[in-house]
């Protein structure tokens, strides 16, 4: 403990510390401050009776008013809920094209379709719906199944061989491994698709699969092999490839046939929910 | 040469001094050096004053409040749905009307130079003239003065109301004390209730408070400002600006020799003494140790100790000790607005000077043009018009069915007028790009997008680029946008996919 002495300008004492020379003066509080620290004891005690405070063993003491966060976080969400109905009903009571022309209504559906989006779709298509392998890319002007803004609704409501009555529905065969064709069959494919889709490949053995091709692949995929967006038979000219454009990939394909599935959404959501989820991937792909 | 001035210790051979003390000596000569653990407030009883200071202080009184309690209530026509109020503080349509000028949050740098603005013009009066502010425009001394005239009206002069305070319960006591505190009340809540009106439609507001259907924040406003005003005006006072304003002790860095106070010229004060009719003035200074200028001091203290913290440099105990001057036939000015450096060079036998223009004066108000400047500057060459242009990152570019490459960019158009605008977008830099968005008819290349008076427009924006003309990976881009006879340019960039494999 320093040393208090009285500082002789003011008649202070100090506080005894000392730096460079400088003392502290030991003036006192207003009394006024005193009270405040009163009033807070006096709050905090007041508090403690009107509001969830002290914890025991067996939960918490609840308070008098009977606040709970949780109960208002269920009100507030009620009180969204109605403020959306607004929204909703708008969406509800116009067809997909109106929405897509009224700047307004388009906006309120842009927001609610990337909110939906973001918890449902991106888990598979990506946040900013570009896909992954298996997982179509749903920016591009290249669609499975029909790109118009009726078309994308309806897949939405079906999903993809979603196993519900309606659902869009198509198999591609597993040629290699059930045996449909032999291996040599199934290189000789590989080779034709790399030809049709980029003119690389052998195109010797391209020629050898053309009847092969007439008779497994032409059904779905066409003569030419543009594909068939009724039945979501992907165009094989292209440069866009779903499960890899790879001569591997291509043959894995061929061998395996992988056909993959979209939830019918139908049941999961609302209506304006789908439409506003329709308008958005319409939006999003450039609005074909 | 520098002369020491030591005004701190009372005169040699001081007797314990007669007649009235100053609130902070009684508070001093309470208890202990210290005064106690907690020092309680003495009561300051300031007298009336009359003079030339006091008078300037009742016109500014009346002005300040007056522009506090007018301005709400000034309209200005706006087109269309806009607020018709001149000064307005929208925080629910995020927006700030001041007359002809009106500014979005996103320009709240304009507060910010206004702030500047202000304290900058703060530090340049006070190193000129001292604590303008605080003595005269300070809403603290303003609301101090009004509640010192309300308790004046129900209690009397400074003797007055000491001897009401000393004086038993009584029903005199009872109704002065008790017409004071609700007249205090009424004031207070009509502070608080004006406030509100800056932040809502007055008119509307004003009906809605009293049939309970104005916002909660308006009630919760108007309550705590009521409590506020009457506690800091009424109860507080002195005790805001010691202990509770920053500004005091921040200001000691503002001032220095040359900068105005209220002081007291100790040099032709001293030595004090009281003084008869007819006596010598011979040998002995002007003060004749009346204590006007103590009693008259709304701060409680005694000017004659020198500058100090507590010290407002409202001008009253100027005021007071003038009064007394001319009675006993000396010369004005015994207390007066002065510099230190003029009281020291007085006190040996120099002229006074007084320097405005100083290294400090002259930095402050430098500071203060280019800061006011730019602000000015700034208003004045803002846009009408605000565009953003984001390009979209995920995906950074997709490539369509033929090869062409497509962008996509979420564009932001703000309209600051009043009036509908048709912005025209175009997007230049990419030979053969096609700009399109959905719903939006594209009239020659250009978007024709209409944005509504005092709103932002989002819209997403395609550009597909043919794979012939992109020859570099990333490509330099402008969107131009075209409105109200303004053009806005927005650099960005399309990127090609030339540095992604297919």
């Amino acid at each position: 403990m320093s040393k208090r002495e009285t500082d002789e300008v003011t008649g202070v004492e100090t506080t005894g510390h000392e730096w460079d020379g400088i003392r502290e003066l030991d003036n006192p509080l207003p009394r006024w401050w005193l009270w405040v620290f009163y009033a807070s004891v006096a709050f905090a005690i007041v508090y403690w009776v009107l509001m969830p405070a002290w914890p025991g063993i067996n939960g918490y003491t609840k308070g008098v008013m009977g606040h709970s966060d949780r109960a208002q976080v269920a009100q507030q969400l009620q009180t969204l809920r109605e403020l959306r109905g607004e929204g909703a009903a708008r969406l509800t009571n116009a067809t997909l094209q109106e929405i897509e022309a009224d700047p307004d209504l388009q906006q309120y559906a842009l927001a609610v379709g990337q909110s939906v989006f973001g918890d449902n779709c991106a888990t598979c298509h990506g946040v900013g719906g570009a896909g992954a392998k298996g997982y179509p890319n749903l920016l591009d002007d290249i669609w499975l199944w029909d790109g118009t803004l009726d078309g994308i609704h309806h897949t939405l409501k079906v999903g993809v061989r979603a196993g519900v009555e309606g659902t869009r529905f198509s198999q591609m065969p597993a040629f290699g491994r059930d045996q449909l064709l032999t291996s040599a069959q199934v290189n000789d494919l590989t080779e034709l698709v790399m030809v049709l889709s980029r003119g690389e490949g052998d195109r010797e053995a391209a020629d050898r699969a053309r009847p092969v091709f007439a008779d497994q692949c032409a059904s779905c995929h066409g003569v030419t092999g543009l594909g068939d967006p009724t039945q979501g038979a992907p165009n094989l000219t292209d440069a866009e490839w779903l499960y890899g454009a790879s001569r591997e990939e291509i043959r894995t394909q061929i061998w395996f046939g992988r056909n993959g599935v979209m939830p019918a959404w139908a049941g999961r959501f609302d209506d304006e929910t789908l439409k506003a989820l329709a308008v958005y991937v319409h939006a999003n792909a450039g609005g074909r | 040469m520098t002369v020491v001035i030591d005004r701190t210790k009372p005169p040699e051979g001081d007797p314990a001094p007669k007649g009235p003390r100053s609130a902070a000596a009684r508070a001093r000569g309470k208890g202990d050096a210290g005064g106690g653990l907690y020092k309680p407030r003495a009561p300051i009883y300031p007298k009336l004053v009359q003079g030339r200071w006091r008078n300037i202080k009742w016109i500014l009184l009346v002005l300040t409040l007056a522009v506090y309690y007018v301005t709400p209530w000034i309209r200005w026509d706006r087109p269309g749905d806009l607020p018709d109020q001149a000064v307005l503080v929208d925080f629910a349509g995020r927006r700030f009307y001041f007359f002809f000028i009106q500014l979005w949050p996103q320009e709240v740098y304009f507060i910010t130079g206004l702030l500047v603005i202000a304290a900058l013009a703060l530090f340049l009066t006070s190193a000129l003239f001292g604590r303008l502010w605080c003595g005269y425009a300070c809403p603290q001394t303003v609301w101090t003065d009004l509640y010192i005239y309300i308790e004046r009206m129900f209690e009397g002069d400074r003797n007055a109301r000491m001897k009401l305070d000393a004086s038993p319960v009584s029903f005199n006591k009872a109704w002065r004390k008790g017409g004071k505190h609700a007249t205090w009340l009424a004031v207070a809540f009509g502070t608080g209730g004006a406030w509100i009106f800056y932040f809502h439609d007055a008119p509307s507001l004003l009906r809605d408070f009293w049939v309970g259907q104005a916002p909660m924040t308006a009630y919760v406003s108007c309550a705590i400002l009521t409590f506020t005003t009457y506690a800091l005006a009424g109860t507080m006072r002195e005790q805001v600006c010691i202990y509770m304003c920053p500004w005091p002790r921040i200001q000691g860095a503002m001032l220095d020799q040359h900068s105005l106070q209220v002081t007291y010229r100790f040099d032709r004060g001293e030595p004090r003494a009281p003084h008869k009719k007819g006596a010598t003035w011979d040998g002995r200074g002007d003060c004749i140790d009346c204590n006007a200028c103590v009693v008259v001091c709304p701060m409680g203290i005694d000017i004659r100790n020198g500058s100090q913290l507590e010290c407002i440099n409202c001008g009253l105990c100027v005021d007071a000790c003038d009064e007394i001057m001319v009675k006993v036939g000396r010369p004005k000015g015994l207390i007066a607005y002065d510099t230190d450096a003029a009281v020291a060079a007085r006190a040996c036998g120099e002229k006074p000077v007084y320097k405005l223009v100083r290294p400090r004066t002259l930095y402050y108000a430098g500071a203060l043009a280019l800061v006011g400047g730019l602000t000015l500057w700034g208003l004045a060459t803002r846009s009408p018009m605000d565009v953003h242009v984001l390009r979209d990152r995920n995906p950074t570019f997709v490539r369509m069915q033929d090869g062409d490459i497509r962008n996509s960019y979420t564009l932001k158009i703000a309209n600051r007028t009043f009036e509908p605008v048709i912005a025209q977008v175009a997007f230049g830099g990419v030979s053969g790009a096609e700009l399109k968005t959905p719903g939006v008819e594209v009239t020659q290349g250009a978007l024709a997008l209409t944005v509504e008076p005092n709103q932002v427009r989002t819209v997403r924006a395609f550009v597909t680029a043919p794979s012939a003309s992109l020859l570099q990976a990333n490509m330099p881009a402008t969107f131009t946008v075209q409105a109200a006879g303004a053009t806005q340019v927005v650099t960005t960039s399309f990127l090609s996919g030339a540095a992604n494999a297919r």
